[in-house]
């Protein structure tokens, strides 16, 4: 059976924020309408936490869930319990019009944290980083120069970014970029 | 820059994060339609100095197509919409008579 390695390997960076690759992370992309109660249930049952609303995103450490689209929900579990979660999803699911899918390996994960955090993210993606427009407990799906990402916050001066497998080494490179030492803006 | 509010995700997105799907509410000819109406559907559309209405797409971010009404020659936008209608709904079209009254725009005022 071969290692299942994820897409940098843990790599990492510090400059004005330390960016590292997040190892694998277990994902389910989860549709369906979002108010039906089998399905509030499943994403309890997988990850404990309620149905996010609108942009929400509860998440601790490897579990957690956010709102992706009006239809959409992306559910972290341990990359080690995705097969057992995703079962007992399909299993709650059933007879629920809905479709859940293990994402895992389709995607990459990187932290960036430290207190210029927010202008790492804010260099890349055309979003409002402002400590009043974004918080933990959001979410935001954008792009990252010219890869489609999301983001959210773990606490105040970490983020969480989420892109393609396909895409993470540019998205590290991006990232090793935005962060070089000595490039603060100082605008956040 | 172009700034539209996607009314499924919320989010002002700005015109990097969406990508233009054309003029909005067109009416399908297909099978069993004239040449006529036909080579309207496919080929006519409008090319207003002023109040248009368009079909965007959050595309980077919540994938959810949707409409906007906005005007071609000062980039102000009116308002934003749901894609699952036929028509630009009644508030829309009474922002637009606000700033402009007496637009039309193909079959509608």
């Amino acid at each position: 059976m071969s290692e299942p390695i994820s897409a940098l390997n843990h790599a990492s960076f510090e400059g004005i924020a330390k960016v590292e690759e997040c190892g694998l992370q277990g994902m389910i992309t989860l549709r369906g309408d979002l108010s039906d109660k089998a399905l509030a249930k499943a994403v309890k049952d997988a990850t404990g936490q309620k149905m996010p609303g609108q942009r929400e995103a509860f998440v601790e450490g490897e579990s957690g869930v956010c709102w992706m689209s009006s239809d959409e929900l992306l559910v972290l579990v341990p990359y080690a319990e995705v097969d057992a979660k995703l079962a007992a999803m399909t299993k709650t699911l059933s007879g629920t019009h809905s479709l859940a899918v293990n994402v895992s390996d389709a995607r990459a994960v990187f932290r960036v944290s430290g207190t210029s955090a927010r202008e790492v993210l804010g260099k890349i993606a055309p979003v409002e980083l402002s400590a009043e427009a974004f918080q933990p407990g959001q979410i935001r799906r954008s792009r990252l120069a010219q890869i489609a990402g999301a983001f959210w916050m773990d606490d105040t001066e970490t983020f969480r970014v989420v892109c393609f497998r396909s895409a993470a080494d540019y998205a590290f490179n991006l990232l090793k970029v935005a962060a070089q030492p000595g490039s603060e803006v100082g605008i956040y | 820059m172009l700034i539209l509010n996607c009314p499924y995700c919320g989010v002002d997105a700005e015109e990097t994060e969406l990508a233009a799907g054309g003029e909005a509410h067109l009416k399908r000819y297909g099978p069993g339609s004239s040449d006529d109406e036909f080579h309207d559907y496919l080929f006519m559309r409008e090319n207003p100095k002023g109040v248009h209405f368009e079909r965007w797409r959050h595309a980077n971010g919540c994938g959810k197509w949707f409409h906007a009404a906005r005007a071609t020659d000062t980039l102000e936008v009116f308002g934003t919409y749901s894609a699952q209608t036929t028509e630009p709904p009644q508030e829309i079209r009474e922002a637009i008579t606000a700033k402009r009254p007496g637009w039309t725009w193909r079959e509608f005022e």
